[in-house]
């Protein structure tokens, strides 16, 4: 229901759209974010339960920024996907929401897209001089370097890849 | 990370601040996290959290491990109540394949899902009691959580990491003497809350210490993201068990408390009257238990039975399948949520079809209210700080993943 309010109210925003197992997921580009985000939250869709990202590194737009909402009154739930290559930054939400402030840090962290417009842009899990971003797809699951330290080889292994 | 990264120091502040580091092992942050707080006086300025000491990595390990072998992952989440991470995330890869569990299986699900309420409820309530310095509750409470414990000994083997579920079903049924059990606790546990409450609800200590400290208002806790009881307790009667039924859970007869202010005291009268009415739909649930499977008899998503897999061939090759090739899983994604213990536990999956998932995200429900911790402690005094983070019910193992 709400995705024909958005098709109404923002014709040619959505540029995909799918319904898996019930779970409506809509695609937009993101230029279209800050205005999506005003009109579903005039709509009810006031609890931003969570952002996350997914790594597909053979795209061209690399990184898919998801975005779930949740219709407290309705009870519906809505997704929003929205592509970013590397190195473009997506619109902050933390003027609207202000539980985006941590999600959008660990996106940051884990990732390393950029949230135009936060205003304390910082690793959150991770330390900050860790090199890289750990749920990219060509991060290594063991780490790379034991000690996970740019520059700095540990002397048993001559640089290589420690195996897992 | 350098001090000077996160906060102040010392040195940089004007003099009459005073620098005082909380954390990462002090008692009263039940789990490894640090906060930088700033005072003048008793008056807190600035609180700096600094989180991911018990960061694992645990959505990259999900990428390498199959559907089946994230499970005893989602134990190590939020480690007060880990059957309830188990049945979560079940019931999210349940819903990717779109498979439904035998009614049986379901209805053990919520029997120890309520049972690991109760007992997370137990820690919160009897913790934070503790760290204002009320000790005697704790004592009280913390022998049912004892009992609680023991029944998950009995049903999984494990008293904490329980790993209980299976995709599709359980790991096995529960043993015949867990039911007369859970009779037993039901009465122990019920008189235990309301010596609890006798202790703590009309003390006027208890009520100088926590009324007041830490409220926020509705429309704040939803722009916070806040879920769970410290939302109920801001007044939105926002409850997944109720609002989005799974697991049957709207055959069930049980009301959601809502406080007024979401302070300290809110939270604390919201979490016992949930003790109450987990109790209660654990009652129901024993009522109506009955025979029957308690895992979906696909050979395509469970393992057969060790007996079948000795003697039948076919099952032998099911098994081997299972194992070696896992699920057959459709391509696409998922977003399952669950009503956990401190608020919306939700699994994000994403599958490309093969035996791992492509992604997986845990929304975790204490990383958005522990967000707002500068927020609610802002102004107070350093004392109700301890008070704040007890009742946000923060457990580190999930926060930081």
């Amino acid at each position: 229901m709400i995705i024909e309010h958005i098709d109404a109210q923002l014709p040619g925003a959505i540029t995909d759209r799918h319904d898996f197992r019930g779970d409506q997921t809509i695609v937009i580009a993101r230029e279209n974010l800050l205005p999506l985000v005003d009109m579903i939250h005039r709509e009810g869709f006031q609890l931003l339960v969570d952002i996350t990202a997914v790594d597909w590194p053979e795209r061209e737009a690399r990184f898919d920024v998801v975005y779930h909402w949740l219709n407290l009154a309705s009870q519906e739930r809505l997704r929003v996907k929205v592509p970013v290559a590397e190195g473009e930054a997506v619109p902050s939400l933390t003027s609207r929401f202000k539980t985006a402030d941590w999600f959008e840090r660990e996106v940051f962290d884990l990732f390393g897209i950029r949230f135009e417009g936060h205003p304390n842009l910082k690793r959150l899990l991770l330390w900050e001089d860790f090199p890289g971003h750990a749920l990219r797809k060509d991060f290594p699951l063991d780490g790379g370097d034991p000690f996970c330290m740019e520059g700095v080889t540990a002397p048993y292994n001559d640089g290589e890849r420690a195996r897992g | 990370m350098t001090m000077e990264s996160i906060a102040l120091t010392q040195q940089q502040s004007d003099g009459d601040h005073m620098i005082v580091n909380f954390g990462p092992s002090h008692p009263t942050t039940h789990g490894t996290l640090r906060i930088v707080l700033e005072l003048e006086g008793e008056t807190i300025v600035k609180a700096t959290p600094e989180i991911g000491y018990l960061h694992r990595g645990v959505e990259k390990l999900g990428e390498s491990l199959s559907y089946q072998q994230f499970i005893p992952l989602t134990d190590r989440l939020n480690y007060c109540s880990s059957i309830m991470n188990n049945v979560g995330y079940a019931c999210a890869v349940e819903k990717l394949l779109g498979i439904e569990v035998p009614k049986r299986g379901q209805q053990i699900r919520v029997l120890v899902s309520e049972l690991a309420r109760i007992a997370d409820h137990i820690v919160c309530v009897g913790v934070n009691a503790v760290d204002i310095g009320a000790f005697t509750a704790f004592l009280y409470l913390f022998k049912q959580r004892e009992t609680v414990y023991d029944l998950f000994e009995l049903a999984a083997g494990q008293r904490m990491h329980t790993s209980f579920t299976r995709i599709g079903g359980l790991f096995r049924d529960i043993p015949d003497e867990f039911v007369p059990l859970t009779e037993r606790f039901l009465v122990e546990c019920g008189e235990a809350v309301d010596e609890c409450e006798r202790l703590l609800t009309h003390n006027p200590i208890w009520h100088d210490r926590t009324k007041g400290v830490g409220a926020i208002s509705a429309e704040d806790a939803v722009n916070w993201g806040y879920t769970g009881p410290c939302l109920r307790a801001a007044g939105v009667p926002q409850d997944l068990r109720k609002a989005q039924p799974y697991l049957g859970y709207e055959t069930y007869d049980f009301d959601i408390p809502v406080g007024t202010t979401g302070d300290v005291f809110d939270r604390y009268l919201v979490r016992i009257e949930e003790m109450r009415q987990s109790l209660r739909i654990i009652r129901q649930v024993l009522d109506r238990l009955e025979p029957g499977p308690v895992t979906v008899d696909d050979p395509k998503v469970a393992l057969p039975p060790k007996e079948k897999v000795y003697t039948r061939m076919e099952s032998l090759i099911h098994h081997f399948k299972l194992i070696m090739h896992g699920m057959e899983m459709p391509v696409g994604e998922v977003y399952s949520a669950t009503e956990a213990a401190n608020g919306e536990l939700g699994f994000y999956l994403v599958s490309d079809g093969g035996k791992n998932p492509y992604r997986i995200r845990v929304r975790p429900p204490c990383l958005p209210i522990f967000s707002s911790f500068e927020d609610q402690v802002k102004g107070g005094l350093i004392a109700d700080a301890v008070a704040v983070l007890g009742a946000m019910n923060i457990i580190a193992g999930e926060l930081d993943r």
